[in-house]
C-alpha cells in the first residue's frame, strides 16, 4: 500500500491541476472535458457502459487465451525443431511488421461483424510477444541441467517437464504481461472496423455525437480493464512461479 | 589411457586444467561417447547415461524446488512417483543432520549448504559408483574445508565406489585412497599413488609427516616445482 502511495499522489495532483485549468480557462467539455464532468458522464451511462464493457472485455479475454495456447504451441514448436525455426521463424517476425490496425477491416469484409474478427485481431496483437518469449524461454535452459537429468537417466519427455518447462516460465510471463496489455487495444480496434457493440463502436458514435465526456469515460474503463487483466497475469505469476519474483534472504 | 578402479575405492583424479578430467568423468557418466577404446563397469560398458551417479561443479539446484523436492529430483527423473522419492529424500536429509532445511527454497541456502544438498541428491540415486567433478571448487576455502570434513565423515553411506575431479592436491589426500595424476593432454596416467593413511582419517592428518611426503610426489608429478 505504502508503495502506491506516490502514484497516487501524482494521480491525484495531475486530475486537480487538469480540473482547474479547465475550469479556469472555461474550456468547454466538447474539447476538453475536466475529471468531474468525465465522472458525471459515466455515473449517468453507467449501464450502457457496462452493457458495452462485457463484449469488448469478452474478446480481449478470448483473444488473449488463443493467444497464449497458440504462441506458447508455436514457439515450443520452433525451439523443438530445427527445421520450424529456419522456416517459420523468419515469417513470423514479417508478420509482425504488417500492421495489424490494417489487416482488421480485411478481417472484417471476411469474417463479418460478429466477434470472431475481434478475437482475431487480439490474437494478432498478443501472439508474437508469447511466441518470442517462449522460444527464449526454452532456450534459456542450461545445458549443464540437461546434462545432469541425462546422468540421472531421465527421458526426454522428463527433462522437458521437470526442467525445461519450469525454467521457461519466468520468460513466458513477462511475454505474457506484454501481451495482456495489448489485448484491450486489439478488442477496440476490431470494433472500430465494424461492430454493433462493445466500447470501440460506443466511441465511434460518441466522437460523431460530440458526447466528449463520454468518450473520456469509456476510454477510462478501457485502461481499468487492461490494468485488471494485467493484475490478474500478476497474480497467476505469484500463484504459478512465485520464485520468479521473490529472492528468500539467506539464512 | 588406461585405468582400473577397484570396487570400493575412492579415487581422486588430478591434474593441470585442460588435461581432460571433466570429459574422463563425462565418459564414465555415459554422457559422451569414446572417440575410440572403452569405458566399462564390470564388464557393462558405459555405453549411456544413468549407470552410475554423477555430481557435476556446479550444483545446479532449481530454484522452484524446495530442499527436498531438490533432492529427490533424480529420483524422480528417473521414475519414482513422487510421493516416495519426497519421503525417500526427507530420510536422506534427516539422516545427514539437514532435516531442518527440508522446506527451504535454495535461493535461501549457503553455497556449503547448496553443495551438500547437490551431493545428497546424486547420493539418493542408490548407485553404487559416484563421480564427483570438482564439487566444491565454486566454495571459499573455509567452506570447503568444512565439506571436505563432512564428506569424510559420510563417505561410507553416500557410494562404495567414488571418483573425485579435484585440482586440490590436500583435497586428494584427504579423502581418496588412491590419487592418479594425469598428464597435460594428451592425458596419460602420470603418477598412480595409493594413498595408505590410516582411517578414519580427521583434517589433523594433514599436518603428519607421511602426508607431506605424499604430497611432495604429488607436487612432483604435476610439475608444480617446490618451494
Amino acid at each position: 500500500m505504502k508503495r502506491a502511495l506516490p502514484a497516487a499522489l501524482l494521480a491525484l495532483l495531475v486530475l486537480t491541476g487538469w480540473e482547474l485549468l479547465v475550469r479556469l480557462f472555461g474550456v468547454p467539455a466538447f474539447l476538453l472535458p475536466g475529471p468531474s464532468d468525465i465522472g458525471e458522464a459515466f455515473w449517468e451511462s453507467r449501464d450502457l457502459l457496462l452493457r458495452h464493457a462485457w463484449p469488448t472485455a469478452g474478446e480481449a479475454l478470448l483473444g488473449f487465451l488463443v493467444a497464449a495456447a497458440t504462441g506458447a504451441l508455436s514457439g515450443l514448436l520452433i525451439n523443438r525443431s530445427a527445421l520450424a525455426e529456419r522456416s517459420l521463424y523468419p515469417w513470423l517476425v514479417v508478420s509482425q511488421t504488417l500492421p495489424t490496425v490494417a489487416i482488421a477491416p480485411i478481417l472484417v469484409t471476411w469474417l463479418g461483424y460478429g466477434q470472431l474478427p475481434k478475437v482475431l485481431v487480439v490474437t494478432l496483437f498478443c501472439f508474437f510477444p508469447i511466441t518470442v518469449a517462449t522460444v527464449d524461454g526454452l532456450r534459456a535452459t542450461d545445458p549443464d541441467l540437461v546434462r545432469l537429468m541425462r546422468s540421472f537417466g531421465a527421458t526426454r519427455r522428463r527433462i522437458f517437464f521437470m526442467v525445461e518447462a519450469p525454467g521457461a516460465l519466468p520468460f513466458l510471463f513477462g511475454g505474457v504481461r506484454l501481451a495482456v496489455t495489448y489485448c484491450v487495444i486489439g478488442a477496440v480496434v476490431g470494433e472500430w472496423v465494424g461492430s454493433s457493440e462493445g466500447l470501440g463502436f460506443l466511441m465511434i458514435q460518441d466522437k460523431a455525437q460530440f458526447e466528449i465526456p463520454r468518450l473520456f469515460a469509456e476510454i477510462t474503463l478501457l485502461s481499468v480493464m487492461g490494468v485488471s487483466l494485467f493484475l490478474l497475469v500478476a497474480l497467476a505469476q505469484r500463484l504459478a512461479a512465485p520464485w520468479t519474483l521473490k529472492r528468500d534472504r539467506a539464512l | 589411457m588406461d585405468l582400473v578402479v577397484e570396487p570400493g575405492t575412492f579415487l581422486a583424479l588430478i591434474g593441470p586444467s585442460g588435461a581432460g578430467k571433466s570429459t574422463l568423468l563425462g565418459l564414465l557418466a555415459g554422457l559422451e561417447t569414446p572417440d575410440e577404446g572403452v569405458v566399462e563397469k564390470d564388464g557393462v560398458p558405459l555405453a549411456r547415461p544413468g549407470l552410475v551417479a554423477y555430481m557435476p561443479q556446479s550444483d545446479l539446484l532449481l530454484p522452484w524446488r524446495n530442499v527436498v523436492a531438490n533432492v529427490s529430483l533424480g529420483l524422480e527423473a528417473t521414475g519414482t512417483p513422487r510421493r516416495a522419492a519426497r519421503r525417500e529424500a526427507i530420510a536422506a536429509l534427516e539422516r545427514f543432520g539437514l532435516e531442518e532445511f527440508a522446506r527451504v527454497p535454495p535461493a535461501a541456502l549457503s553455497g556449503g549448504m547448496r553443495s551438500r544438498v547437490a551431493l545428497l541428491r546424486t547420493a539418493l540415486l542408490g548407485r553404487d559408483t559416484l563421480l564427483l567433478d570438482e564439487p566444491f571448487g565454486a566454495l571459499d576455502a573455509l567452506t570447503r574445508r568444512d565439506l571436505q570434513g563432512w564428506l569424510l565423515g559420510v563417505r561410507d553411506e553416500l557410494a562404495a565406489t567414488i571418483v573425485l575431479v579435484t585440482h586440490d592436491v590436500d583435497e586428494a589426500l584427504l579423502l581418496a585412497d588412491r590419487v592418479v595424476v594425469l598428464s597435460p593432454r594428451p592425458a596419460r596416467v602420470a603418477l598412480d599413488l595409493p594413498v595408505d593413511l590410516k582411517r578414519p582419517r580427521m583434517m589433523e592428518i594433514e599436518t603428519t609427516e607421511e602426508f607431506a611426503r605424499l604430497k611432495e610426489r604429488l607436487l612432483e608429478a604435476l610439475g608444480v616445482s617446490k618451494p
